[in-house]
């Protein structure tokens, strides 16, 4: 499956790859016709036009059968996440919706509509679905947007009936309930979370349009829970512990190994996420987090923590989760994710509407430390600017930067290019290749941090590109 | 010693307004309970070592109606893997030799460096319908099926706790540990 000595996809990921193009698309004329009549999905400056002329119409048919029902036999259409209200024509001419009358718990507005797009592999609970990155604002992702992979869908469970077993190379092994947990003093920290197949489809040829799609296995959450450390030192530790396997309550009964000294040094067992309990598809109620480590060894539904002396070499961390590198030798328990950044705005399948001033942004972030600076060219890398850093950077998080630019009409090509605390800089795709070899992606799927180019033609309209 | 501790309780802000002693140091929270052997059963996790595997055997030949049966549909007849919507089982043999390709195809066979991961994982999450149903026989049968297939062990041969640490997997020497972070990408 060669031509022109670059590999190409075979027929299974080329299904799947154009599988994904499909639902892209569908996703995208979605969003045109829903959201806004704004093509270019940056400037919502069309206002959504008022239903109620349209409910008075149905209204006067049913006659005395009232709203309530109108609503139910012609259901409004809301985003997931949202329910739909009658928009006043004035809302300062008549009562808002009363205190609490949604229940006590409360919604996004109806005009925002943005969600995650599955990744369409063959079988839907083995699958993957990407956080619509250019809509995020700020460094935290909503609970209902972050990210997601599960290799055996999403288990519901009772925090009642959950337990975290810690045994194995320790002198007291103990069960905790989620309640005894809860009372153990906590730490509160952002993180974010990538997926180590983040842009998996990008190795060989731009292939996907959005940045939800190439990037958007990435969230980043305020993570509440106990350091295993304190756990540790309730179980205490056996002479010659080196590793721990930690295994989930889902039906692939996942399993990692993670160094001890990671666990150790900053590995928390979570319960809260933004400020509630973590969502069910984030680990509810139990989840490891694992600060800059690729995101397959956050175990979610933790319930087992067995401390060994060596690895387990599960299927994750053997068949999966490996990279096979040009000469055939595959580097395993590749945990850190390396420095990478990504421009949000503008990006892929935008339309920047006329020359003008435009505030590039996006996001940086690093597993090895914070994220020290970043650049911005907007000649495919010939000429570099320091961007600005919009908040002050914590370890292993996001950080969003800024550019102004005035963008004079012509052919452009934005870049963003990181630096962390360590030194490492961000490098570029032919850098990685010549590094890991041309294999992508059938060898180097995971771990593909390479800078990230948007052209922008005379048009205004932006895509993906190698450049 | 105590004094220490009274200054460093200070510190992080423990310090009663008395200020004569400080909180002592909680040693044990009390939390948790001892777990009960029975209630540790159910669990398993098999390294390299073959340690806890259960006892049981089986052979190719008895695996060949299993993996038809209960495994065939999702993976093929062939175990060449099946990409219809709804099932997406992985392709199992084949692929030697590809690795150093531009195209290497990753397989049981072909990629796995341990017989051990085969069994933990089969026991654990398959079949993909129905996790965790399979008898630990059916399981050995499965694993000697699949590496009989994948023609490194022999239909015959039987597979247990003792012998299949010991069967060598062909990429077993194929893997090397991170070797990131790449240092020519630092400045
Ligand atoms: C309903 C479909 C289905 C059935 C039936 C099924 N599998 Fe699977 N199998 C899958 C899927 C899907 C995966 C990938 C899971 C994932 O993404 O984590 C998989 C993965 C595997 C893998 C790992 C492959 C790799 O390269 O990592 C093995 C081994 C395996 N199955 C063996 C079996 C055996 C043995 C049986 C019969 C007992 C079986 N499967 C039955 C769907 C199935």
């Amino acid at each position: 499956m060669k031509q022109n000595g670059k590999a190409v996809y075979d027929a299974k990921s080329r299904q799947m790859a154009e599988q994904m193009i499909l639902a892209e698309k569908r996703q995208l004329a979605r969003q045109s016709e829903e959201d806004c009549d704004c093509k270019d999905g940056m400037f919502p400056s069309q206002p959504t036009p008022s239903r109620r002329g349209l409910l008075f119409a149905a209204g006067s048919v049913v006659g005395v059968i009232g709203a309530a029902s109108i609503a139910r036999a012609e259901p409004r259409k809301a985003p997931p996440g949202a329910t739909f209200y009658d928009v006043a024509e004035d809302p300062t001419k008549e009562q808002g919706r009363p205190v609490a009358g949604d229940g006590g718990y409360g919604t996004r507005s109806q005009f925002e509509t943005e969600v995650r797009v599955r990744y369409p592999t063959p079988n839907e609970n083995t699958s993957w679905s990407f956080t619509p990155l250019s809509a995020m604002l700020g460094n935290t992702t909503p609970s209902g947007l972050h990210f997601e992979r599960h290799h055996a869908g999403i288990p519901t469970i009772d925090p009642a009936r959950h337990n975290l077993l810690i045994h194995g190379m320790v002198k007291n092994p103990l069960t905790f309930s989620v309640a005894d947990i809860k009372r153990m003093p906590s730490v509160t920290r952002k993180h974010f979370i990538e997926c180590s197949g983040n842009g998996l489809t990008e190795w060989n040829k731009p292939t996907l349009k959005t940045v939800q799609a190439t990037h958007g296995l990435l969230s980043t959450s305020e993570w509440t829970g106990v350091q295993f450390s304190t756990f540790a030192r309730e179980t205490g530790l056996s002479d010659g512990a080196a590793w721990v396997l930690a295994e989930g309550a889902d039906a692939a009964v996942m399993t990692r190994s993670i160094p001890l000294e990671k666990m150790l040094k900053d590995a928390l067992i979570v319960y809260g996420q933004n400020g509630e309990a973590i969502r069910p598809e984030q680990g509810y109620p139990l989840r490891l987090l694992l600060p800059g480590y690729e995101g397959n060894t956050h175990i979610k539904w933790l319930r087992r923590l067995q401390v060994s002396d060596k690895p387990f070499m599960t299927r994750e961390e053997t068949s999966k989760y490996t990279d096979l590198l040009g000469n055939g030798k595959a580097r395993m328990f590749s945990l850190d994710m390396d420095a990478k950044s990504v421009i949000t705005f503008p990006s892929g399948d935008m339309k920047l509407p006329g020359p003008g001033f435009y505030n590039i942004g996006g996001l940086a972030w690093s597993g090895r430390g914070r994220i020290q600076s970043v650049d911005v060219s907007t000649d495919a890398g010939k000429t570099w600017y320091p961007a600005r850093l919009e908040s002050t950077p914590e370890p292993m998080c996001t950080v969003r930067f800024s550019f102004p630019w005035m963008w004079d009409g012509k052919v452009a090509v934005l870049q963003s290019r990181c630096m962390d605390e360590t030194g490492y800089v961000q490098p570029t795709l032919k850098q990685l290749i010549a590094i890991r070899g041309d294999n992508g992606p059938f060898g180097s799927v995971y771990h593909l941090n390479a800078i990230q180019s948007w052209a922008i033609n005379e048009a205004g309209e932006v895509s993906n590109v190698h450049a | 010693m105590s004094m220490l501790r009274t200054i460093f309780s200070c510190m992080i802000g423990l310090c009663v307004s008395t200020g004569v002693n400080a909180q002592s140091i909680v040693d044990h929270f009390g939390f948790g309970k001892t777990p009960a052997p029975q209630d540790m059963a159910k669990y398993f996790a098999i390294p390299p070592s073959g340690a806890g595997l259960p006892p049981g055997s089986g052979t190719g030949k008895a695996g060949a109606d299993i993996f038809a049966e209960n495994c065939a549909a999702c993976h093929g007849d062939k175990l060449q893997g099946n990409p219809a919507v709804g099932l997406g089982g992985d392709r199992l043999i084949g692929g030697r030799g590809s690795l150093a390709s531009k195209t290497p195809i990753k397989t049981v066979e072909s990629y796995w460096p341990y017989s051990t991961t085969l069994f933990d994982y089969v026991k654990r999450a398959m079949p993909f319908n129905a996790p965790g149903s399979l008898t630990d026989d059916q399981v050995y049968s499965l694993v000697a099926y699949i590496l009989s297939e994948a023609k490194i062990v022999k239909p015959t041969d039987v597979m247990n706790a003792d012998t299949l640490p010991k069967v060598v997997m062909p990429n077993r020497d194929g893997f090397i540990p991170d070797s990131r972070p790449e240092l020519e990408l630092y400045r």
